[in-house]
């Protein structure tokens, strides 16, 4: 943590103001990370945030489980591990903590006023309220059916399908911490409303139904930044987020294959 | 024509409201993803093959994505991830998924490989306009320097 006491001599202020730019870096890097930001990005901030502050030589080591990070000065080489334990989609904070890199690469911010902005963005939230969301994941369901050539009979219950699922996955996320339970429960719901509203004659196709639903769920942006961080070079962060994708999608196909196999 | 771009564009404008992205860039996320669909219906009503069309539309989104992370100054993956959703080959996979619960493994393991080449393409497309991009800048700011 970043003590306000000045230190006492040269060696000692340099050491801490080292420190100090450390936990900068790193609380930005975490931010990034847990905002779902590609890995090789997240080193590149944390790295350009040193050299703004004048560290001469800077090392980053990212992956979707954890940061290393070590800023090389005349004393000895100070670094430091965090864990990433929740990873989310959140652009916003991802956005905010862009702008502020880009100022403290202008010079604006001192380390200590970075260092409380960064603490803000890390405490705030920016996300959308709830219900908007939600209506947001129906529509976008719906429009899928559309663009998947349904028919406009399936709209409707594709958006009511789609809110259902992802309103349930909002909620049961908060009290379970497996990603996999939740996806796999939400999907449940979603193809047992398919089915259900197309045998009370409410919608006709339930594959139709059942593809634009889970697309709120569908790991498609994990599948697609899993291969560019494998061809970034970046391996295991490309293979530990494969294998996140992989079981999400597993998680969906197996929830609408249980219903599927218990109504066909 | 009308109503699928409408759609694809209020799809992609949804997925940025839930990945949360910041207020004032929800209408470029659903013109990407809007443009992207655009290119890949094109070529798919061409009868071209969904690969290449993914890999097509995918780096157009890409290069839109990065024109407006110059103009905009927000990170780029902020337009990516909302242009890239309809290309997502989210029904190929439940097709897939489908299959094995029947199953029905040959098909189900084609339409399991054709999701990863799918993905795989919109990946490749998005380093190509990656790459394209560094080497616009390369040689801008070669040209500066002169």
């Amino acid at each position: 943590m970043i003590s306000d006491r000045s230190g006492e001599g040269m060696t000692k202020s340099m050491t801490m103001q080292e420190i100090e730019i450390r936990e900068v870096c790193l609380l930005a890097g975490k931010i990034m990370l847990e905002s779902g930001a590609e890995t090789y990005r997240v080193e590149d901030t944390m790295v350009r945030i040193a050299t703004s502050y004048g560290v001469e030589s800077a090392e980053s080591y990212v992956t979707p489980t954890a940061i290393i990070f070590t800023i090389e000065g005349e004393h000895p080489t100070k670094t430091k591990m965090i864990r990433i334990m929740n990873r989310g989609t959140d652009l916003n904070k991802i956005a905010m903590v862009n702008n502020i890199s880009r100022e403290i690469h202008s010079g604006k911010w001192s380390v200590r006023e970075a260092y409380q902005l960064l603490k803000e963005i890390e405490k705030s939230n920016v996300s959308y309220p709830i219900w908007i969301q939600i209506l947001a994941a129906t529509i976008a369901s719906a429009c899928f059916v559309i663009m998947f050539n349904g028919r406009w009979d399936d709209f409707l219950p594709a958006f009511f399908a789609g809110g259902i699922g992802y309103s349930w996955f909002l909620y049961i996320d908060r009290f379970v911490h497996i990603r996999f339970f939740s996806e796999f429960s939400a999907s449940l719901f979603i193809a047992l409303s398919a089915v259900g509203f197309v045998y009370f004659g409410f919608g006709v196709e339930i594959d139709k139904i059942v593809i634009g639903s889970v697309m709120p769920l569908v790991p498609g942006l994990l599948i697609t930044n899993a291969i560019r961080d494998l061809m970034a070079g970046h391996l295991v962060s490309g293979l530990t987020k494969g294998a996140e994708a992989v079981l999400t999608a597993f998680a969906i196909g197996s929830g609408v294959a249980v219903i599927l196999v218990l109504f066909s | 024509m009308f109503f699928q771009l409408l759609m694809s564009f209020a799809a992609s404008s949804g997925f940025g409201i839930m990945f949360n992205v910041p207020k004032n860039s929800i209408i470029q996320c659903g013109f990407t993803g809007m443009i992207g669909w655009l290119i890949y219906i094109s070529f798919v009503g061409q009868k071209v093959d969904a690969v290449p069309a993914s890999f097509i539309a995918s780096f157009f989104v890409a290069l839109i994505s990065h024109i407006f992370a110059k103009w905009y100054k927000t990170p780029v993956i902020v337009f990516i991830v909302g242009g890239i959703i309809p290309l997502v080959p989210g029904g190929l996979a439940y097709d897939a998924m489908r299959h094995f619960v029947i199953n029905d493994y040959y098909t189900a393991i084609q339409l399991a490989a054709k999701v990863l080449l799918v993905a795989g393409a919109i990946a490749i497309g998005i380093v190509f306009s990656e790459v394209f991009n560094q080497i616009y800048k390369r040689i801008r700011m070669a040209k500066i320097r002169q």
